[in-house]
């Protein structure tokens, strides 16, 4: 299918002397689940904000949704409203309401009306059993509502692509299964993401493709099915076997 | 601390005997403190009243019929210092943080107002402030420019924002710089412009993070509306100081410092508190 | 410090010249003061054996009073502000004896014993002129009125100079046309603080805004040149000098006196209680009845232009 919602062709990205990426190819349809994974280091978080556009790339193409947006001349701000991102940590504006923080983008990006923007959101934290968070401020909450706010806020903006950077990394064991379960239920309703992730139970549970980053390389891709069970690289299989013993 | 509930828990004899030791410890802490207190504040008192000049130095600088007689014209010129300072802070604030969001662009248009920026920073940051209250008052007026005016009392208190909105714009500046970098990309990730980050996001932030070296600031600005005596206001200072001239007594000069006491000390309080909260609101994520 | 008496400011002073035999009238007065002062004039200097052992008088000079009484032996040690203003002094240097002030205050040395090369000029500033505690001048000459509520911080001479107050404007202002008090109040007056001048707007005059109050005399020159004030009031001689020579195109609206109470004197300020007081009093009486004071004040302060009276 030529219709492909991103494109990555032979991205390249250094810091300084240090090459983070090389030679990353992704090709990423609507309705896709695309799981990152890897040793810290590796990449991803890297690849998440280049194809954000938080970062320059050194050389490569990306193409969204037809257009590319690794031409300067793109305004990155007009890219970044139709992409969503969820970070780690320090996600939310700690001095606005949940609320507010997702009627932000809305209003002052998008030009929606105030009344407008506070029913979507609503509608959003409704449906992710958040409602009852709206009015209070983030320091109040426990991280996973905080991450979970996070989504929603992101989700506010009606984004077409969703790219979340280890979203469960920083949180205690018995919250990650909340914030998971959105994630789940976002793929099931056909939102298409790119996620870097350390829960590969999780990941061979909702993607569709995995990639197995190693050293700035895109390693090894493929279904989880294929990854999981049965992975080609060497290095593929000790870094599973060291993560699933792990886990 | 949540213990365990049980109905029919008595403390121990050993649990018993552990709380009267602290207990013990605690009055003999308190006679220990209580008489420090004592000894520290008897030895002040006795070495000043005991110098030889403290009968003369009591008659010159605490003398009670002097204070009350003075206290009409000090309490008068107290009122300036109160309206220089109410008017002062907010212009102050205005321009600090708009000076440090200047600092903060990047766009190539905004170039020369960077320059200015720093200049304006430095500069002010470096002339004394009674050197720019003195420029002021006297020097400006001396320009007759067309449209301004030459009452020093205003003259006095732009100078006086001019010079601690350039302490002010570093403060906020530090401020700014300290905000997480991932607010920054979170804002970015959202679509807002740089200005609208600014805005929106950071500076709210950075705001409340330096709101006690902010309240710091206001408090030293107080303090510093004495300064509008040398241009002929005649706030409290000037006030009590002519009387003293008059009166070859210097009493009136305790009442004014009185009077700015009475006006600081609250708000060193109430800085003390904002600080503990936002102590708190910082920290909470990590306790937790 | 000793602390024999406090002496009392007196409205006028007494020469002590008067109570000696002879010198009751006038013209007795005027032939022996002459030759009192011949023979003061030849007397030994200052020394530690001294007796009046030239002079003609049976009571001590002021010379033999004033021994063993000053900060330094053998100094007399005087102090003024700095800067030193005309007419009370000349070019900032008190010690060249030009001025009105610098002149009495070296006529009164010389009473005392003091020629030009022993007594030291040292410099403080008026607002702690009367701080407590030791004072490293003898006395301090700087146009302060003396007043009873001073009096009670220090002590005072006899009073040596009595000033009319003057109001000072830009030519041409319309100020400058005011002929009575009353016209006065509608503008913005000012005066240095502290002094009489400042007493005399804000109780005889009293304009309807408050008036300006200025650190110093050059302030206040500076506020009339920028129009920040309409009129400033000083002492009549200040007045003179600053339209004189100061400020271009200025000019007296008027010289007033002070309407309430008794015109204020100048007098020399002492620590209180220091009994060097007495000295300066006697030469003060001395130089007043010899003639002295009437011509310094001629030569520096004279009032030949003739100065509309503001009522």
């Amino acid at each position: 299918m030529t219709d492909a919602l991103l494109e990555v062709t032979d991205l390249r990205k250094c810091y300084g002397d240090k090459v983070v990426l090389s030679q990353i190819h992704l090709t990423v349809q609507p309705h896709d689940v695309v799981c990152l994974i890897g040793s810290s280091g590796s990449g991803k978080s890297t690849l998440l904000r280049c194809l954000n556009l938080l970062e320059g790339i050194d050389d490569g193409v990306i193409r969204f949704e037809g257009r590319e947006i690794s031409d300067p001349r793109v305004d990155p701000r007009a890219v970044r409203s139709r992409m969503g991102m969820v970070f780690q940590a320090y996600n939310l504006f700690p001095h606005l309401t949940v609320l507010d923080n997702c009627t932000l983008a809305p209003r002052r990006v998008h030009g929606l009306a105030k009344a407008d923007a506070e029913q979507r959101a609503h509608h959003l934290l409704e449906r992710f059993g958040l409602s009852d968070q709206a009015g209070k401020h983030p320091d109040r909450m426990s991280g996973g509502q905080q991450q979970r706010a996070a989504l929603v806020r992101a989700l506010c903006t009606q984004p077409t692509l969703l790219l979340l950077d280890e979203i469960t990394a920083a949180l205690d064991p018995e919250l990650v299964g909340d914030v998971l379960r959105i994630v789940r239920e976002l793929a099931e309703q056909g939102t298409t993401m790119i996620l870097a992730t350390h829960e590969m139970a999780f990941a061979r549970d909702i993607a569709t493709t995995v990639c197995f980053l190693d050293d700035g390389r895109i390693l090894e891709h493929g279904p989880p099915a294929e990854i999981f069970s049965d992975p080609r690289e060497e290095r593929t299989r000790r870094f599973l076997a060291r993560v699933l013993a792990a886990g | 601390m949540s213990e365990l509930r049980s109905s029919a828990w008595e403390p121990s004899r050993r649990e018993l005997e552990r709380r009267a030791v602290r207990r013990a410890r605690a009055r003999r802490d308190i006679l220990v403190a209580t008489v420090a207190l004592v000894v520290v504040l008897g030895v002040l008192v006795v070495g000043i009243t005991s110098a030889p000049g403290w009968a003369r130095v009591r008659e010159t600088f605490f003398n009670w019929d002097e204070a009350k007689d003075s206290f009409p014209q000090v309490i008068r010129g107290f009122g300036k210092n109160v309206v220089i300072f109410l008017v002062a802070e907010p212009c102050i604030l205005v321009v600090g943080a708009g000076v440090a969001v200047i600092r903060s662009t990047v766009s190539p248009l905004m170039l020369p107002f960077r320059v200015l920026a720093v200049v304006y920073a430095d500069v002010f940051r470096g002339i004394p402030t009674i050197l720019l209250v003195y420029l002021a008052g006297i020097g400006l007026p001396a320009l007759e420019l067309r449209g301004l005016t030459t009452n020093t009392m205003w003259l006095g208190t732009g100078a006086l924002v001019a010079s601690y909105g350039a302490y002010v714009s570093e403060v906020f500046r530090a401020g700014i710089e300290s905000i997480h970098p991932s607010q920054l990309a979170s804002a970015d990730t959202l679509g807002l412009s740089r200005w609208q980050s600014m805005i929106h996001v950071i500076l709210p932030q950075a705001t409340r993070r330096v709101a006690p070296p902010l309240l710091n600031d206001f408090i030293s600005l107080q303090k510093d509306t004495a300064l509008l005596s040398v241009i002929f206001v005649f706030e409290a200072m000037f006030s009590a100081q002519d009387y003293t001239n008059y009166h070859f007594n210097y009493t009136p000069l305790v009442v004014a410092a009185v009077l700015f006491i009475c006006l600081t000390i609250p708000l060193t309080r109430f800085t003390d508190w904002v600080a503990r909260r936002m102590m708190r609101r910082e920290f909470a994520g990590v306790v937790k | 410090m000793q602390r024999s008496h406090e002496s009392e400011p007196l409205p006028t002073s007494r020469p002590l010249v008067a109570s000696i035999p002879g010198m009751r009238t006038p013209r007795t007065a005027a032939v022996l003061v002459p030759l009192m002062l011949l023979a003061l004039g030849c007397a030994p200097q200052d020394s530690s054996t001294a007796t009046d052992t030239t002079s003609s008088e049976p009571n001590a000079t002021p010379a033999d009073c004033a021994q063993g009484k000053t900060l330094t032996d053998g100094t007399l040690t005087i102090a003024t502000d700095s800067p030193a203003y005309d007419p009370w002094f000349h070019g900032n240097d008190p010690s060249n004896g030009k001025g009105y002030e610098s002149a009495v205050a070296y006529a009164v040395a010389k009473q005392l014993g003091f020629d030009r090369s022993t007594v030291t000029w040292v410099k403080q500033p008026f607002n702690t002129s009367f701080a407590p505690g030791p004072k490293h001048f003898d006395f301090d000459i700087n146009q302060i009125s003396i007043t009873a509520a001073r009096a009670k911080a220090v002590t005072f001479s006899d009073g040596y100079y009595t000033a009319a107050q003057a109001l000072i404007a830009l030519e041409g202002s319309p100020i400058s046309s005011v002929t009575s008090l009353a016209d006065l109040k509608q503008y913005k007056l000012g005066a240095q603080t502290g002094t009489t001048s400042l007493t005399a707007l804000r109780d005889d005059v009293q304009p309807d805004s408050d008036p300006v109050v200025f650190q110093n005399t050059n302030d206040a020159k500076q506020a009339l040149l920028n129009h920040q004030v309409d009129a400033i009031a000083a002492d009549l001689p200040t007045a003179f000098y600053i339209t004189a020579v100061q400020i271009p195109h200025s000019t007296i609206v008027g010289q007033f006196q002070q309407q309430s109470g008794s015109p204020e004197q100048f007098g020399m300020l002492f620590q209180k209680g220091n009994s060097l007081v007495d000295c300066v009093n006697q030469a003060l009486a001395s130089i007043k009845d010899n003639g002295t004071l009437d011509s310094i004040e001629q030569k520096w302060l004279s009032q030949t232009v003739s100065v509309p009276v503001l009522q």
